[in-house]
C-alpha cells in the first residue's frame, strides 16, 4: 500500500528503527486566505523520536493538530498503520492510539495528579457503566490493572511525592511532566509533543530531555516533538523535519539537517546559539 | 420541654423538608454547570415539561391535541387509557433523553467555544422554546399529578411525637418521601461521578475540553449524558413539586429559588447544593417564625435572596464551591 519502502536504520545508540508508522501525504491546510501548511509529507518510523522544527509561524504547530485530529486539513492524508485515515474527530484519534500534549499546558487542573493521569487511562477501560458503580467483578480487576499502569508511569516520571496534589498548585515544570504522564498513561503508538521545553529553564529543559529519552527508550514509544530550542532538538531526535512557512525545506538526522544550506538560511543563519 | 421550643424544632423540620425541595431544583444546575460551564436558565422549565409530560402519558393526552385539532378539524383529546405510573415515569424518561439529545444537536454544538455568556442566553432562548413546546404539546391548563405518593400528615409522626414530648409535629408525608429521594440521588450521583469511567470523563470535559478531546473523550456525548442526567433531576423535582401543587406554568418559577442555594452552597457541588437547599428552607422558615411577625409577615419571598446576597459579599464561591484564584 505504501509507495515507499521503510528505510531501516539503527541509530547512533543502536537501536532499530522499523515500519512506518504514519505517513504525511501532501498535507496542505489553509486559514481562509493564510497558509499554513503547503503541500507537506513526510512519514514516521516505528520507535524513532522525530522532531518538526522551524521559526515561529512556520505551520509546526498546525502539523501537530492535523496529525492529532484538531484540524482538518483541505488536501491531503495521513496515515496511520497502514490505512488511510478519514476526517475523524480528535477523540477518536486518540482512541486510536495518538496521544498529544499541549504547548500550553491543557490539563485537567481540579483535578489531583493521580486523576488527571487516570484520565489518560479511560481509552482502556472497557467494562460498563453499572459494573463500575456497583465496583464488583471485571470493573474492579480493570481498575487495578488501570491503577497499577498508572503508578509505574508516575513512578518513572518522579512525580510521586505530588500523586494526590490538585494540579492548580504545581510549579509549569511540573505541570508539564503531569501532562506528559498522562498522554504516557494511554500507552499511545504514537505520542505528540507540542513544544515540551517551552518555558522551561535549563535545569528543567535537562529533566525533560532526559525523560523523553528514556521514554522512547524504555517503552519504545514513537515520538513526534515540536521544539523550538535547537541545541535540544538535535541532541534529542532521530531525525529531523525543518519547515519555514509552512512549506518543508529539510528532512534528515540532525547532521544532514546541520549542514542543509536552504535550513542554514532560513533558521541557524538567524540563529543566536 | 417548653411549647415554644418544640415549636421552632417543627418549623426547622419543615424547614428541612421544604429545603429538599429547593435542593432537588438547585442539583439539576449543578449538573450542567459541572458538566459544561452553563448556568443553564432552562432547568426550571425542564422540570416543568418532565412533570407536563409525566401526568400527560399517565392520563392517556394526546400530545399536540389542540395544534391536531386546529389543522385537521378534528376534536380528539384523549387516547382513552391510563398508562401506570411506573411505565408513565420510563417513557418520560426517555422523552427527556431526546430532548437532551435534541438540545445537543441544535444548540450546544453550533455554540462550542462560544464565550459563556452566549451559552448562558442560549438557555434563557432554550426556556421559552420549551416553556411554548409544552404549552402545545400539553395544553395549558392546571393539572393534577398523582403518582401513587403518599400525601397529607404524617400520622405516625404525629403521634410519636405526642408520645415523646406531649406535642404532635405535623410533617407532610409527601416531603418525607422527597427527602428520601433525594438523599438516594445524592449517592447515586456521587458514585456515578467518582467511581465511574463516564463520571471521570464527565469532570474531565467540566475542566478543560481541548484536553478531553485528547484523551479520547467525546464532547457530545458527555453533553447529551450530562443533559439527560439533568432532565432526569428534573423529572424528579418535577414529580414532588407537581404533587404538591399541581402541574402548572408558575412550576418553572421555582427555578429561581434554586439561585440562592446555589450561591450558598457552590455551583460546582453536589453536597453543596443539598446542604444550601437545606440552609435556605430552614433559615427561611425559621426567619419568618421569629422575625416575621415583628415586621409584617411575608419574609419567605426575599429572605433567600438577602442571604445569596450576604454570601456573595463574604463569601462568593460559595460554601463548598471550588476556590476562586485569580493569578495575574
Amino acid at each position: 500500500m505504501n509507495a515507499l519502502t521503510p528505510q531501516a536504520y539503527t541509530t547512533a545508540d543502536g537501536r532499530e528503527i522499523g515500519d512506518i508508522l504514519m505517513e504525511i501525504k501532501n498535507i496542505t491546510l489553509r486559514f481562509g486566505g493564510v497558509v499554513a501548511i503547503e503541500d507537506i509529507s513526510f512519514d514516521i518510523q516505528q520507535g524513532e523520536i522525530r522532531a518538526i522544527i522551524g521559526p515561529n509561524g512556520a505551520g509546526k504547530s498546525s502539523m501537530l493538530n492535523v496529525i492529532s485530529g484538531f484540524y482538518v486539513p483541505q488536501d491531503g492524508k495521513v496515515w496511520f498503520r497502514g490505512a488511510k485515515r478519514p476526517a475523524m474527530r480528535p477523540y477518536k484519534v486518540a482512541q486510536q492510539g495518538i496521544a498529544r500534549t499541549f504547548q500550553n499546558i491543557a490539563l485537567f487542573e481540579g483535578m489531583s495528579v493521580l486523576d488527571n493521569v487516570m484520565t489518560g487511562r479511560l481509552t482502556h477501560m472497557k467494562t460498563g457503566i453499572w459494573s463500575q458503580a456497583l465496583w464488583q467483578g471485571r470493573a474492579k480487576t480493570e481498575e487495578f490493572e488501570n491503577r497499577e499502569k498508572v503508578e509505574r508511569i508516575i513512578d518513572f516520571l518522579e512525580i510521586q511525592s505530588i500523586r494526590k496534589t490538585p494540579v492548580a498548585r504545581l510549579p509549569y515544570g511540573l505541570k508539564k511532566r503531569v501532562e506528559l504522564a498522562r498522554a504516557l498513561a494511554a500507552e499511545p503508538k504514537l505520542l505528540l509533543l507540542d513544544e515540551p521545553m517551552a518555558g522551561m529553564n535549563v535545569e528543567e529543559k535537562e529533566d525533560m530531555s532526559r525523560f523523553i529519552l528514556d521514554v522512547n527508550d524504555e517503552f519504545g514509544t514513537t515520538i513526534c516533538l515540536i521544539e523550538h530550542d535547537m541545541g535540544v532538538v538535535m541532541d534529542l531526535s532521530d531525525r529531523v523535519v525543518v519547515m519555514d512557512y509552512g512549506r518543508k525545506i529539510g528532512d534528515g538526522t540532525p547532521d544532514e539537517v546541520r549542514n542543509n544550506q536552504a535550513v542554514i538560511d532560513a533558521y541557524l543563519g538567524v540563529s543566536h546559539d | 420541654m417548653p411549647e415554644q421550643l418544640l415549636f421552632a424544632m417543627e418549623v426547622i423540620l419543615n424547614g428541612l423538608m421544604a429545603g429538599v425541595l429547593y435542593s432537588l431544583v438547585a442539583l439539576g444546575f449543578v449538573l450542567i454547570f459541572k458538566a459544561s460551564g452553563i448556568f443553564n436558565y432552562a432547568q426550571g422549565v425542564m422540570a416543568l415539561f418532565a412533570a407536563l409530560t409525566l401526568v400527560g402519558i399517565m392520563e392517556g393526552q394526546v400530545p399536540f391535541s389542540h395544534l391536531i385539532n386546529a389543522v385537521f378539524g378534528t376534536n380528539i383529546h384523549e387516547f382513552g387509557w391510563q398508562v401506570p405510573a411506573v411505565l408513565a415515569i420510563i417513557l418520560t424518561i426517555a422523552v427527556m433523553v431526546l430532548l437532551a439529545i435534541a438540545v445537543e444537536r441544535f444548540v450546544l454544538k453550533h455554540l462550542v467555544n462560544q464565550p459563556e455568556i452566549i451559552l448562558f442566553m442560549a438557555t434563557i432562548g432554550l426556556a421559552f422554546i420549551l416553556e411554548g413546546f409544552g404549552d402545545l404539546m400539553w395544553g395549558s391548563e392546571i393539572k393534577i399529578l398523582d403518582v401513587g405518593l403518599p400525601q397529607g400528615v404524617s400520622d405516625i409522626v404525629e403521634t410519636t411525637t405526642f408520645g415523646w414530648f406531649g406535642y404532635g409535629f405535623f410533617i407532610d408525608k409527601l416531603d418525607m418521601v422527597a427527602a428520601v429521594i433525594a438523599v438516594l440521588l445524592v449517592i447515586l450521583l456521587t458514585i456515578f461521578f467518582k467511581y465511574t469511567k463516564q463520571g471521570r470523563a464527565l469532570r474531565a470535559v467540566a475542566d478543560d475540553h481541548q484536553a478531553a478531546l485528547s484523551v479520547g473523550i467525546s464532547l457530545r456525548f458527555i453533553w447529551v449524558l450530562v443533559w439527560s442526567i439533568a432532565g432526569i433531576v428534573a423529572l424528579v423535582a418535577g414529580m414532588m413539586w407537581g404533587a404538591k401543587s399541581g402541574v402548572q406554568f408558575s412550576l418553572s418559577l421555582i427555578a429561581l429559588k434554586a439561585l440562592p442555594v446555589l450561591i450558598l452552597g457552590g455551583f460546582t457541588s453536589i453536597p453543596g447544593a443539598i446542604i444550601g437547599g437545606l440552609i435556605i428552607g430552614v433559615g427561611e422558615k425559621l426567619f419568618e417564625f421569629s422575625i416575621g411577625p415583628l415586621i409584617g409577615g411575608a419574609t419567605e419571598n426575599w429572605f433567600a435572596y438577602v442571604l445569596a446576597l450576604l454570601f456573595l459579599v463574604f463569601r462568593p464561591q460559595g460554601l463548598f464551591g471550588e476556590k476562586i484564584i485569580e493569578r495575574v
